[in-house]
């Protein structure tokens, strides 16, 4: 047992840090989300041009061939730096790595360097609003005209659809067969006149998210990934990474709220009311065991080459984490934290999606009795 | 970085669940329990294989492991939630190698490592395994005392498958730093094995108990409790052994970890615990169905550990000191 970094690991990690100081992001730009995003991009195509942008990547695509460890020493440090998350995450961490599984070499050709240096921004056109927990239920329909696929039906929870140019759709090519097997796979392009965007406006005030309506969008043959009825088996692959990397990111950032909490409160003199003593060190110990847990499901996917149990607990540990800690902010700073301009009520209207987003609580539960414990499936 | 259990640890796990369950079962803890007695042929087979001097260095007769070590048969040993001294006997042991002088361990560790004597451990109130010890290391404040030979008053909990008395009085020699974290790092190390054994007990019963047809485990209601006991038993975990690792490598990081672990165990076992009753429904209830001594243990083991509460005082003032370190978080 060696909770440690290895000297490559360190070496790694400083030389990371080094970049960060000598390459600050600078603060968030202010009010208008294009003018936020821009800077995100901008900030992506700094760290590809350092070679960062996709340190879990292999060489031969652009990326640095990191191990698990270094990957999470890259999002811990990226989230330390205050550096925003990478504009084209989902690029980066789901199309990316979807396409390196299932793409043939031609798709590996023309999508993946753009990718790197945010050139092309993806975005995820997976649930329906019929279809969210169940996800194969889906309904959006792809239907072949010669060459091409023709596609009708409607998406939701697409985060940066309209500064997407590519789409990672999952639509249904044949609805005689059991649900889970009728589905393809697809690499959408977003700007065509089939594909309308409609900003979703969440409980922040914000439209983080946004719906996609699909009528008559027209897809090339060449562009199925993973062979036609292969979808399900394809999304998986982009399930399965959509929590790896990133759950470090929000682990340093849930470990930063806190450290801001504590400061403030320490300032203030509220430490020295017990109660709230209690509640910031019950924070502190749940945000310790987010990190712990996350460190030893990352040893056990490299040792084992999968998680054991620490795998479905962290997200929902984090979520449940990160509304507490929201909530509790709300009783240590009282009204002011309400107000409608505060950043601290924007993290606590945002942290209610935290255990929706991704998998829902009820979801991972479900999976962790049914997978991890062996429980019967429930009615 | 490695978090896992190297394979000779592994190994040492293995052993000792397979030996506990065929050699300490609930029908034998049930048995010292309605006896009040340990079974002084496990206590003997247990110091024939060197277990209380797991954490002894070789030149005072035990067998030089760690604090890993000792908690993984700790571990063990609440897993089966065995009526035997080696918690307390063991975890002086240890705490005396790692923070006692040289004339304590010259005199104490010996006798301890081959199982000739036995300790106590606790606190002044409430000691387990002290009455008849030869020695017994009690939690004062910050510090950790020996006290020789003490006078004990029976203090019968609703645990019986462990002694307990309080202290009356006895000379005291003081250990050194770290003492106490060592302590609450072992017993958080014991309340993993009994969330663990509460769990499997549990999944056991809900996959065979039917209910209106199905078994009662299908129901989310009761899948979704197990999957909060895989919760709090996994945190636990990873606080405890992150506890006994820093033990071993890097004691400065002990006094936070101890801290976490200490805060996780107290809170995860009595509610691991609890819940495991509540999910064998009415058979829970019973004194024969064996739920009852792993909750009576974590009550136990809760009150040694001080409770949640002073930990996560005690961990707000880490945060605090670690922000005005400027220490990276």
């Amino acid at each position: 047992m060696d909770l440690t970094f290895s000297q490559t690991e360190i070496a790694f990690r400083d030389e990371l840090r080094t970049w960060f100081a000598e390459n600050d992001a600078g603060v968030e730009p202010d009010g208008d989300e294009d003018r936020q995003y821009a800077w995100r991009r901008d900030f992506q195509r700094r760290l590809a041009d350092g070679g960062w942008a996709a340190v879990h990547w292999p060489r031969e695509y652009g990326g640095r061939g990191a191990t698990l460890t270094e990957s999470a020493i890259f999002f811990e440090e990226l989230g330390r730096s205050g550096a925003p998350l990478p504009a084209n995450v989902l690029g980066l961490l789901l199309a990316g790595p979807t396409i390196m599984t299932w793409g043939t070499d031609e798709q590996k050709e023309r999508y993946l360097a753009p990718i790197l240096t945010a050139e092309e921004i993806w975005c995820q056109g997976f649930s329906e609003p019929d279809a969210g927990s169940d996800l194969a239920s889906l309904k959006t329909r792809a239907v072949q005209d010669g060459d091409e696929w023709v596609i009708t039906g409607q998406k939701v929870w697409t985060s940066a659809a309209q500064y997407s140019k590519w789409c990672m759709l999952v639509a249904r090519t044949d609805s005689e067969a059991p649900k889970h097997k009728g589905l393809t796979y697809f690499l959408m392009d977003m700007e065509q006149d089939g594909v309308q965007i409609r900003p979703l406006r969440q409980i922040t005030g914000e439209p983080e998210f946004n719906e996609l309506f699909l009528d008559g969008a027209r897809i090339p043959n060449e562009n199925v990934l993973g062979g036609t009825g292969n979808g399900w088996k394809v999304a998986l692959t982009t399930l399965m990474n959509e929590r790896a990397g990133l759950g470090f990111f929000l682990q340093v950032r849930l470990r930063q709220l806190l450290d801001r909490v504590i400061d403030e409160a320490a300032r203030e003199g509220l430490l020295e009311d017990p109660v709230i003593a209690d509640r910031l060190g019950e924070l502190h110990l749940r945000t310790e065991i987010v990190r712990l847990t996350a460190y030893r499901g990352l040893t056990a996917i490299e040792k084992y080459g999968q998680p054991g149990p620490e795998g479905s607990l962290t997200k929902w540990m984090w979520s449940d984490t990160n509304q507490r800690l929201t909530q509790l902010v709300v009783d240590l700073l009282g009204p002011r934290a309400l107000r409608a301009d505060d950043p601290w009520a924007y993290e606590l209207l945002r942290a209610r999606g935290n255990s929706i987003e991704g998998g829902t609580t009820e979801v991972l539960k479900n999976i962790v009795a049914e997978r991890v414990l062996g429980l019967p499936k429930s009615r | 970085m490695d978090f896992d259990l190297s394979r000779d640890q592994r190994e040492i796990k293995d052993v000792a669940r397979e030996l506990l369950t065929a050699r300490s079962p609930f029908a034998k803890v049930r048995e010292a329990a309605e006896t009040a007695a340990y079974d002084p042929a496990l206590w003997g087979e247990l110091v024939e294989l060197g277990w209380p001097g797991i954490a002894v260095a070789e030149e005072h007769g035990g067998q030089g492991l760690g604090v890993v070590e000792l908690s993984v048969l700790a571990e063990e040993l609440g897993y089966a939630c065995a009526a035997t001294p080696f918690l307390s006997t063991a975890t002086a042991a240890a705490v005396i190698q790692a923070t006692g002088t040289d004339e304590q361990r010259a005199r104490w560790l010996p006798g301890l490592a081959t199982g000739e004597l036995t300790a106590g451990i606790g606190t002044r109130e409430l000691a387990a395994d002290a009455a008849g010890a030869a020695i017994v290391v009690v939690i004062d404040g910050d510090e950790a005392q020996l006290i020789e030979s003490p006078e004990t008053d029976l203090f019968v909990s609703i645990d019986p498958t462990r002694r307990f008395a309080t202290i009356v009085k006895g000379e005291e020699q003081p250990l050194g730093p770290g003492a106490v974290d060592r302590i609450r790092t072992t017993i958080a190390a014991e309340v993993v094995g009994v969330c663990q054994r509460a769990l499997d007990m549990t999944l056991a019963y809900v996959k065979e108990r039917k209910q209106f047809g199905v078994p009662v485990g299908s129901f989310q209601a009761v899948s979704h409790r197990c999957a909060e006991m895989l919760l709090a038993t996994e945190s636990a975990r990873s606080t405890a052994y992150y506890a006994a690792w820093a033990a071993g490598a890097d004691p400065q990081l002990l006094g936070e970890a101890a801290a976490l672990a200490s805060a996780a165990a107290a809170e995860g076992g009595r509610s691991v615990t609890a819940s495991a009753i509540q999910m064998h429904g009415g058979i829970g209830f019973t004194w024969e169905a064996d739920v009852h001594w792993l909750f009576k243990r974590a009550q136990l083991d809760t009150a040694l550990l001080g409770g949640a509460k002073r930990h996560h005082a005690a961990l707000t003032r880490h945060a605090v000191a670690k922000l005005q370190q400027g220490v990276a978080g």
